[in-house]
């Protein structure tokens, strides 16, 4: 027999405007379950933001349907209890990390998850151990989050959203303004978080990381809809697609005298 | 060009570079204090005696000192507390030159400036008499010891203040506000004011340099007027969609309105000697002067 696992987020035609005026997500249909690694892939204002806060309870959807856990997210807003037990299980990591530190120091910022949710103090003491062990940054935790660099604020950022110890992991372009040698250290933690069964939802548009940190692959649209859904490697490999999703342009150049065009990834310049 | 021609040039040419603006020079110097309070933590840091010690003893014990230095009437008691702060800040690794120089150089000139025409115009005991042409001025010894005592106050005061930050990281001073009672709502705003301010002011610093990187030549007036303005106003945006993001990222980890606060510190012996002490000195400084003298 095979066994099937528990949906997270069961999304029915989710759409989303802003102000009444400009739509951030439209028909959105989508269901993620337990322990899977998604990428949400989509070019700059294609709903990817929006559809992760919609996801941690910080939007509601203006049309369609939303279930976490198999409970209407209605119902979960409307019960004290049930809003600590989602925000214990679904950790949002922002994609500027100077929002989400907002502590006087590292180790307030990440002991802030565990306070909130009236855990005993030894169990919060615990937790911010192991968070900032785990993001190998024990050295930062009585440190002014001003004084870090744009890496350690990003590891302070995640750390500050594990030590809440979530099953769900939500990454808003963990990888953006990073210089390379921190990206790959945050892609590898990412991975190893993967690995260890946390269900991931990473939103980026740098295609070189989605092969490590994701299982599926899900592109937004330019119409703010999702426009495929699939393994890394179909979606991967479909250049007509990426460039409809805007993720990457026909580029133009010469061989000696012959005129040649291909696809080329956007933000990287082939062959260098 | 001989050499003395390009050296003769050089003035020339620097004296037509754009002068910084008001608002702009204000920026970078309010910018620079800030970078330079981050860089006083590194004192706050140092393995000294009043760095060891909790700060909320800490605090209590320079609160008590700065009333006792804004009650005490008598310049001996207040040159005995001065004196103290420097052997605090002495034993504490605290860069003695740079710390006198930072008070007396500010307060001490600025306080002194303020009480100097008192020396002149009250009093009653005739100390220099100095004949001015047409009119004189009689310098008084009572009044230029109240003068001195004023100095000495406001000195006394400043020091163990400085002192008090030097040697103690911000975060550990906010969190130890709640010792005296002050909400945790309200040590949060102030903890947040601060993180966020530094975070403000560089952003506008860089608005400023995109713009000076595109002027070629000088800008009206008017022009300067409304573009701050106009900067004042993106700057104000910007804060306030920050400020719904920074909400959002609280609410995200279970905000639910009510603060809840983590405090590792543990009042050793030495904590207690050093608050009892300060209480003792205190006492003096107000009491035990009056009866000396």
């Amino acid at each position: 027999m095979v066994t099937r696992a528990a949906p997270i987020f069961e999304l029915y035609g989710v759409g989303y405007t802003y102000s009444r005026k400009q739509v951030a997500l439209d028909g959105i249909n989508l269901t993620v379950v337990e322990g899977e690694t998604l990428a949400l892939l989509g070019a700059n204002g294609s709903g990817k933001s929006t559809l992760l806060k919609i996801l941690d309870g910080l939007y509601t959807p203006t049309t369609g349907h939303l279930r976490v856990f198999e409970s209407d997210i209605q119902a979960v807003a409307a019960d004290l209890e049930e809003t600590h037990r989602f925000h214990r299980r679904i950790g949002l990591v922002f994609q500027d990390p100077d929002v989400q530190l907002f502590s006087p120091t590292v180790g307030d910022d990440v002991a802030f998850g565990p306070l909130q949710l009236g855990l005993a103090l030894s169990e919060v003491r615990r937790r911010v151990e192991a968070a900032l062990g785990q993001m190998g940054i024990e050295h930062l935790r009585d440190r002014a989050p001003f004084e870090l660099s744009g890496g350690e604020k990003k590891r302070a950022a995640i750390a500050s959203v594990l030590s809440l110890e979530p099953d769900v992991l939500l990454l808003d372009e963990p990888t953006a303004s990073l210089d390379p040698r921190t990206k790959w250290v945050l892609v590898d933690m990412i991975a190893e978080l993967g690995r260890q069964g946390k269900t991931i939802i990473t939103a980026t548009h740098d295609l070189e990381i989605v092969p490590i940190i994701a299982q599926r692959v899900v592109v937004m649209g330019e119409d703010r809809s999702i426009l495929a859904d699939g393994a890394p490697e179909r979606i991967l490999s479909d250049d007509a697609l990426l460039v409809e999703a805007n993720l990457i342009h026909e580029h133009l150049h010469r061989h000696a005298t012959v005129a040649h065009a291909h696809a080329h990834e956007v933000d990287a310049h082939h062959g260098l | 060009m001989t050499t003395e021609q390009a050296s003769a040039a050089v003035p020339q040419a620097n004296s037509r570079r754009l002068k910084p603006g008001f608002v702009e020079k204000t920026l970078a110097d309010i910018s620079s204090s800030i970078e330079r309070a981050i860089f006083s933590e590194e004192n706050a840091r140092k393995e000294g005696f009043l760095q060891r010690r909790d700060p909320r003893a800490k605090l209590l014990a320079f609160v008590v000192l700065i009333i006792a230095a804004g009650l005490s009437r008598e310049w001996p008691v207040l040159v005995g507390l001065y004196g103290l702060v420097l052997v605090a800040a002495a034993i504490s690794s605290i860069d003695l030159g740079l710390f006198i120089k930072r008070v007396w150089l500010g307060m001490g000139l600025f306080s002194g400036v303020v009480i100097l025409p008192s020396i002149f115009f009250i009093g009653h005991r005739e100390l220099l008499h100095i004949p001015l042409g047409f009119f004189s001025l009689t310098v008084h010894g009572d009044a230029l010891v109240a003068a001195a005592i004023f100095v000495l106050r406001v000195c006394a005061s400043v020091s163990l203040a400085i002192l008090l930050i030097l040697t103690t990281k911000w975060a550990d001073v906010l969190k130890s506000l709640r010792v005296m009672r002050i909400p945790n709502a309200l040590v949060l705003v102030l903890a947040m004011t601060y993180r966020y301010i530094f975070l403000v002011l560089h952003t506008a610093n860089a608005m400023f340099l995109a713009r000076k990187s595109r002027i070629v030549a000088r800008t009206s007036g008017r022009e300067q007027r409304w573009w701050i303005v106009s900067s004042v106003g993106v700057l104000m945006s910007r804060s306030l969609r920050m400020s719904e993001d920074v909400y959002q990222a609280m609410l995200a980890r279970g905000f639910q309105g009510e603060m809840q606060t983590i405090d590792d510190y543990r009042m050793r012996p030495a904590d207690w000697l050093l608050l009892s002490a300060s209480i003792l000195v205190a006492a003096t400084t107000v009491a035990g002067g009056r009866l000396w003298w």
